[in-house]
């Protein structure tokens, strides 16, 4: 790369700037005022230097919080990637039938978080639910808002049920751009499945399913709506991920200072997630796929 | 603005921040660069090395305020020299 970089062209997202700074920058500098000063309400604060992050630093509630988070995020990338692959590798290429299964299978991206999570919180239940009471009535006790394997099991399921359909559909796209000539040459050196999909199919995939994996790890490191519609972070705290955890502490108990050290602790880790994700995404713009 | 519950510290802290952009505005103005490929094996001009200049300082400063505690300050000293590594090798 030899081009130089002209830097004037940032002048004309000035306006976009200006927006962002009303929305975000201001509230997050408010949000690092916070982190170091107390407040027992009517806007009035008492400084506290770094206490909140020393605090949060050495809390077990909120490196609990981070190891469910991590723990959810890790399952349901082992789950949805291997499963998105399997999809898309089995769907039809082309023709009526591959349309048909992309529309249907962009339907659960299109509903809204919270409805995502009613449906699951009703499709649970032991008494009116079709899972739930199948469930119960097969002898398997199943009861998401006091068992924390079935909370867990039923937070994962739905999130898998949810975004899968994304994986495979970014793990197709990545497919369909693999010239036919590839597979010609496998036949030709009577390439086994196993190698075809292994040296021609996953290498070509490989763009595209690591942007797969940061969106949906970055996504699922934020998740507060389904959970906290099916399970509300219980039982207990079985099930309460970094964002329930950092609402309740803000809004819940007030706790302003804490929770804003949290907050930017947070806000570091997805910073540098999105960091990396932009990084990703940019080196494989330029080498051109 | 009182409603932001500002201090002075974060003041100062938010000042450095936006004249470190500022400064490097300029310089990207004034002096137009190409980007280089170091150790990371990506591209980077001189406004990604002051991101991840900034960022990682902010972990540095975290990660000695969870495992030393005392003598905050001093964690930037590390951040300095993190800062120097980064706009030499990265």
């Amino acid at each position: 790369m030899n081009k130089t970089v002209n830097q004037k062209a940032w002048f004309l997202v000035l306006p976009v700037l200006l927006l962002v700074a009303f929305s975000a920058v201001i509230p997050l500098m408010t949000v690092v005022n916070y982190s170091v000063q107390d407040t027992f309400g009517q806007n009035q604060f008492f400084w506290a230097g770094l206490e909140w992050f020393e605090e949060m630093l050495a809390s077990d509630r909120m490196w609990n919080a981070l190891g469910r988070q991590l723990m959810f995020s890790g399952i349901i990338l082992a789950i949805e990637i291997p499963l998105g692959i399997f999809v898309a590798l089995n769907m039809p290429k082309s023709g009526f039938w591959s349309s048909f299964c992309l529309v249907v299978m962009s339907l659960p991206l299109l509903i809204p978080w919270n409805v995502v999570g009613t449906i699951w919180q009703i499709f649970g239940r032991v008494d009116i639910g079709l899972l739930g009471y199948t469930l119960d009535k097969m002898g398997i006790s199943y009861n998401y808002t006091q068992d924390i394997f079935a909370a867990w099991a039923t937070v994962v399921v739905m999130d898998v049920w949810h975004w899968t359909s994304l994986v495979a559909l970014l793990a197709f796209a990545g497919l369909k751009s693999i010239p036919d000539a590839y597979y010609q040459a496998a036949k030709i050196d009577q390439a086994s499945r196993w190698k075809v999909f292994r040296f021609i199919e996953l290498p070509k995939m490989a763009g595209v399913l690591m942007i797969a994996i940061l969106l949906r790890f970055m996504d699922s490191f934020m998740i507060y709506t389904e959970p906290f519609v099916v399970t509300g972070g219980g039982p207990g705290n079985a099930t309460t991920l970094l964002s329930i955890d950092l609402v309740k502490m803000a809004l819940g108990q007030f706790d302003l200072g804490p929770a804003a050290a949290f907050s930017l602790m947070y806000f570091l880790v997805i910073l540098l997630i999105s960091w990396v994700f932009y990084t990703v995404m940019t080196t494989l713009d330029n080498k051109g796929g | 603005m009182d409603w932001m519950a500002w201090t002075w510290p974060t003041a100062i802290f938010f000042m450095v921040i936006a004249s470190l952009l500022i400064t490097f505005t300029v310089l990207a103005i004034k002096f137009p660069e190409t980007p280089r490929r170091g150790v990371l094996g990506m591209e980077t001009t001189r406004g990604d090395r002051l991101f991840i200049t900034l960022l990682g300082s902010a972990f540095i400063n975290l990660g000695w305020l969870g495992l030393v505690g005392a003598g905050q300050p001093y964690a930037l000293i590390v951040c300095l020299i993190y800062a120097a590594a980064v706009f030499r090798w990265v």
